[in-house]
């Protein structure tokens, strides 16, 4: 059976991954709508910036940001500044690393979303007296919904899967930073297979379950 | 009542180049091949397309003026837009996409009832259904209705059946006409089908290579020699005309044209009710004489304009005045014109063999 500390770290993932994919469609719908509709030349470096982390061993992105954020790095004098002292090693320090981490998960599939709807729609709004941000919440978000479904379960998913960066960032700090990837790695090096197996079947079962819900509704949006 | 455009809009391999003074009621088309700036020049009116310079003015309110940085924003202009693809919002019903410029128009501004709309274009029993349910002839149907729902000072219309088979263009036109006759609209409709543009416009604008080469009445543009439209096939004239009476016997009914009277084939029209008339130039025959004894009944006299050269060159074109500004067109070939010496100043009779009232 899992233990109070395998409870405590599920019920931290679970924190961590709503947060972060709460925070992840609010920046990241505007970052992709102008991905989407821009010709401007830094259309390439922005989506290739966002797209890093799929190709980045997650140590790298973890180090940097360790250094950024840390007492002499240029986040951490900043937040040291506003007085909210260094993010490593903290829970909204997971959070930031967890942001940046899960970003294409996010941009990818409602830029690919907002580019498949076209200029069209939003014409047809403007002829029909909708202004631009009315004809972007009436018109492009209800079009982009499985888009946005899509984003959503990713960048969930994505960052329950998370290990490394937060193993570089996070340390594993019971109720703080202790997440199931690392609990399930600290089961493993103390030899308790059994309790790593009830958390890392439980993940497979998860993982299953979010991608089963993924393709269903992906279905069922295409047939609208 | 007017509107007046003067766009500049250079692309790399494109330039629109236009000046012109529309007049600010009934359709005018604007007419030509593809690729000769239709679109972008509807586009420019609607303010979708940012031209280089522009200056725009709809029946004395300005839209748009560079010189003085002045843009008024699509959203804020008050027209109404029908896209070749119908584009309705398919994550709305059809009567959430009749609401969606309905409840942006400012209560104030609107003309138009949703029941007279719904009524004049049939979509009635159609109201609950999604676009995707929806032929595309109803879904064009219900584009129109959508874009007049705003109740717009100015219906632009680019290509809307050019999607459509024949059969659903079939469908669809007579609510056009409709639309011509029972609403105070001034639309411009663009189309590069000569049929369309004999059925529904009363002025045309004829634009080629990003430039306006001719407008005018419609008539006078669809038998002007220096356009291609009188080298086509199905070059024809039309005349404005009034039922004048039925002939039951014969199955007929009489229309009255600027210049005499003409028989056609029995039409539910009431007496007194205007109409067109279009006279195909393969259908015109000419003649010295009045003759008697022929069963071509619709008979009318003409002076001869000019004759000119047709792409057959067994063929002639003939230009008739009918008088009172009505022009005919006839073709006939060039062996008749010289056995009848048919030359300018000439006085003719015009044969009419086919005679197709228009709505």
């Amino acid at each position: 059976m899992p233990s109070d500390v395998d409870l405590a770290a599920v019920w931290l993932t679970l924190k961590l991954a709503t947060v972060t994919t709460l925070i992840l469609l609010i920046i990241g719908t505007p970052i992709a709508w102008w991905l989407a509709r821009t010709r401007s030349w830094f259309k390439g470096p922005v989506g290739a910036v966002v797209a890093l982390p799929l190709v980045l061993p997650p140590t790298v992105l973890g180090f940097y940001l360790l250094v950024a954020m840390g007492p002499h790095g240029p986040v951490g004098q900043l937040t040291q500044s506003l007085g909210l002292g260094v993010l490593p090693f903290t829970f909204p320090g997971l959070v930031v690393a967890s942001v940046l981490y899960s970003m294409p998960f996010v941009v990818q599939p409602l830029q690919q979303a907002f580019e498949a709807i076209g200029a069209r729609p939003l014409e047809v709004a403007a002829t029909l007296r909708a202004n631009h941000w009315d004809a972007f919440f009436t018109v492009a978000v209800p079009l982009a919904k499985p888009g946005f479904i899509t984003a959503a379960i990713l960048g969930f998913a994505h960052t329950v899967g998370e290990f490394g960066v937060v193993l570089m960032i996070g340390g594993n700090i019971p109720n703080k930073t202790r997440v199931v990837s690392v609990q399930i790695y600290d089961h493993v090096e103390a030899m308790e297979y059994a309790q790593a197996h009830w958390l890392a079947g439980g993940m497979v079962v998860f993982a299953f379950l979010v991608l089963l819900a993924l393709y269903t509704l992906n279905r069922t949006g295409r047939n609208l | 009542m007017s509107i007046e455009a003067r766009f500049r809009l250079d692309y790399p391999d494109f330039t629109l180049d236009v000046n012109l003074t529309l007049p600010g009621v009934g359709v005018t088309a604007l007419f030509g091949p593809s690729g000769s700036g239709k679109t972008s020049l509807l586009r420019c009116v609607a303010g979708l397309e940012r031209a280089t310079s522009g200056y725009l003015t709809v029946n004395g309110q300005v839209w748009q003026d560079d010189a003085r940085r002045l843009f008024t924003p699509t959203h804020r202009r008050p027209l109404g837009y029908v896209f070749q693809e119908a584009s309705l919002f398919s994550h709305l019903s059809v009567h959430r996409n009749l609401d969606f410029g309905l409840k942006r128009t400012p209560v104030a501004e609107r003309r138009v009832g949703l029941e007279q709309i719904i009524a004049l274009l049939g979509i009635g029993p159609l109201l609950d259904r999604r676009p995707a349910h929806l032929s595309g002839g109803e879904r064009q149907r219900v584009a129109i209705a959508r874009a007049l729902a705003t109740s717009p000072r100015l219906l632009l219309m680019d290509e809307p059946l050019a999607a459509l088979d024949l059969k659903r263009k079939g469908e669809i036109l007579p609510y056009l006409e409709r639309l011509h006759s029972e609403l105070d609209i001034p639309v411009l409709y663009v189309s590069h089908s000569p049929d369309e543009v004999a059925r529904l416009a009363d002025h045309v604008v004829y634009l080629e290579a990003g430039r306006a080469h001719a407008a005018g009445p419609l008539n006078e543009i669809l038998t002007r020699p220096d356009l291609p439209l009188v080298h086509l096939d199905e070059a024809a004239a039309v005349l404005d005309a009034r039922v004048a009476g039925h002939d039951e016997v014969y199955h007929l009914t009489e229309v009255s044209i600027p210049c005499g009277r003409l028989a056609v084939s029995h039409s539910a029209l009431p007496v007194g009710a205007p109409t067109r008339v279009r006279i195909h130039a393969r259908d015109v025959s000419l003649a010295l004489q009045p003759s008697e004894r022929s069963s071509i009944q619709n008979v009318l006299p003409a002076t001869v304009l000019d004759v000119q050269g047709d792409h057959d060159p067994a063929q002639a074109l003939v230009r008739l005045d009918l008088g009172n500004g009505a022009i005919l067109l006839a073709r006939i070939t060039w062996r008749s014109v010289a056995h009848l010496g048919i030359a300018p100043g000439i006085r003719v009779y015009a044969q009419v063999k086919s005679v197709a009232l228009m709505d």
